[in-house]
């Protein structure tokens, strides 16, 4: 089944093309890798898979009963205020306001699927803790558990590695791909080879006025692909 | 008594109420605006709030009619200017209230010796007049009114607005609205403290607040809090020591300020105490 799918796609900012013709589509639990060189649109993709700018030319789709709105996003850390005085509770909860139905305050059924969706990250411990004194990585769990409050079929994460150490970066992978294996559809944006190589199910890479979009098996085998290994320094051949 | 005694004039009780509440609408509207980092915006609009008051006199024009529109114009002006990054945010605020201040005191000394420009920069709450008391009580009610029911809202936009805007929350809407509440409430409580002073109202309770608060909801509270007892015993010493009214209030916000540093010092010194035993 097909989640959000994308035709003839013209992407750019302000009548500025930066991509035209590009198709994608995204299957019901699959693990899509979207890569490319800084400049190449993946913020623009972001921007308009999320639905906050309209493609130039084109159209994105949303089916399969997945909404808009409904999409879990790991934005990129820099947009968020290190010294922003909030919970971790209250973090994740903000998750869910978009269905909001009270007025006021909280359900008691999305208080308790907040605290399942802490203890899946494994952070039910810190619930009550300052959101700006956890580490790095623990702030990227919340906010993955942030994400999941807003949606159970996919969530989009915007270089979630950013400004991590090696080994919690290995373990932000390591939750994405159980929680892919659970039945989650995982968008990523990276810089990073690695998740592309592990776990990764399909590739959109996106280069200047070019673009690959397929299996990551067709992709190591494609030129794209292969300029983009060697530049990470996995060039086998 | 001197409580009783205060509560024994009408005048003193109406001043005492519309500060009470404004100060609250203020601090409140002061935690989103602080962390937003929008906090200049409340010091830009008091000062377009005095040249507009200024203008005023000098056409001898109801004062309100004048204020109000002006400041709201200029809060959308400058929450815009600020949301744009490259744009210089902090010098467009500047050159914007210096402007205002300059025409403002133009007005003010071409309108004549009938103007008080001294109760225009530093607030004169004993002249609250009747019909000044209900707009206040209105702006007040309106203002923690739409805070409360968009509580969780502004601070889904404070905390992370490109989250909230990808969840389909209409981020500008809520800043729109905030930068409308904070105009009102910063037309009304210039009468109090003045336009040089009004700006303490809306930073000193959320610096206090984020000393001492760790969740976005005890923050707010504690901010409330905190400006209500600061309005109270500021009001109070003004009255038992004679001294003037704003300036007593914004001495007090200084005092628990200083004392919140003190205490946020000595939790972290106490925590890593406990850690090193």
């Amino acid at each position: 089944m097909i989640l959000i799918e994308g035709k003839d796609i013209t992407l750019g900012y302000e009548g500025q093309g930066i991509i035209s013709g590009l198709s994608f589509s995204v299957e019901d639990g699959d693990y899509l890798c979207i890569v490319g060189e800084n400049g190449s649109g993946k913020s623009t993709f972001v921007k308009t898979v999320l639905g906050l700018v309209e493609p130039l030319k084109g159209t994105i789709s949303y089916r399969g009963g997945l909404k808009k709105n409904e999409i879990g996003y790991l934005p990129q850390q820099s947009g968020i205020q290190r010294d922003f005085p909030s919970s971790v509770l209250e973090v994740v909860l903000s998750g869910c306001l978009n269905r909001r139905k009270r007025l006021f305050g909280y359900t008691a059924d999305e208080k308790k699927k907040a605290l399942l969706e802490l203890e899946r990250l494994g952070m039910n411990r810190e619930r009550n803790a300052s959101f700006q004194e956890l580490s790095g990585g623990q702030q990227q769990r919340v906010l993955l558990a942030r994400a999941l409050m807003a949606t159970e079929k996919l969530i989009f994460l915007d270089e979630p590695v950013t400004g991590l150490d090696p080994k919690t970066s290995s373990e932000l992978y390591e939750i994405v791909d159980e929680l892919n294996r659970g039945g989650i559809t995982i968008m990523m944006v990276t810089h990073d080879i690695h998740p592309a190589l592990n776990d990764a199910r399909t590739i959109l890479h996106l280069s200047q006025g070019r673009y690959f979009f397929g299996s990551k098996e067709e992709y190591f085998r494609s030129d794209l692909g292969r300029m983009f290994m060697k530049e990470a320094g996995h060039d086998h051949h | 008594m001197i409580i009783t005694e205060i509560l024994s004039y009408p005048f003193l009780v109406r001043a005492l109420l519309v500060g009470i509440l404004v100060s609250v609408s203020a601090s409140l509207l002061g935690v989103s605006l602080v962390l937003r980092r929008f906090s200049m915006i409340g010091d830009g609009l008091s000062h377009v709030g005095f040249g507009a008051l200024g203008v005023a006199a000098f056409l001898s024009l109801p004062p309100m009619a004048v204020t109000v529109p002006v400041v709201i114009a200029a809060a959308v002006v400058l929450l815009h200017l600020s949301s744009r990054r490259k744009g210089g945010g902090d010098s467009a605020i500047a050159l914007i209230s210096s402007s205002a201040l300059a025409i403002g005191v133009i007005a003010v000394s071409a309108a004549g010796v009938n103007t008080d420009l001294n109760a225009f920069l530093f607030g004169s709450i004993l002249s609250v007049s009747r019909s000044d008391a209900v707009v206040s009580l209105l702006i007040s009610a309106v203002t923690l009114f739409s805070y409360s029911v968009f509580y969780h809202q502004i601070y889904a936009t404070t905390f992370d607005p490109a989250f909230a805007t990808a969840t389909g929350i209409k981020t500008e809407r809520y800043t729109a609205l905030l930068s409308l509440l904070t105009a009102l409430v910063i037309v009304v409580g210039m009468r109090i403290l003045g336009s040089l002073l009004i700006s303490s109202l809306i930073i000193f309770p959320s610096a206090v607040a984020m000393k001492l608060g760790k969740s976005y909801l005890s923050v707010s509270l504690i901010a409330a809090a905190e400006s209500l007892i600061a309005f109270v015993l500021g009001f109070v010493s003004s009255y038992v020591f004679s001294l003037p009214t704003g300036a007593s209030i914004v001495l007090v916000h200084l005092i628990i300020f200083a004392l919140s540093v003190c205490l946020r010092h000595s939790i972290i010194v106490f925590r890593s105490h406990r850690e090193m035993i």
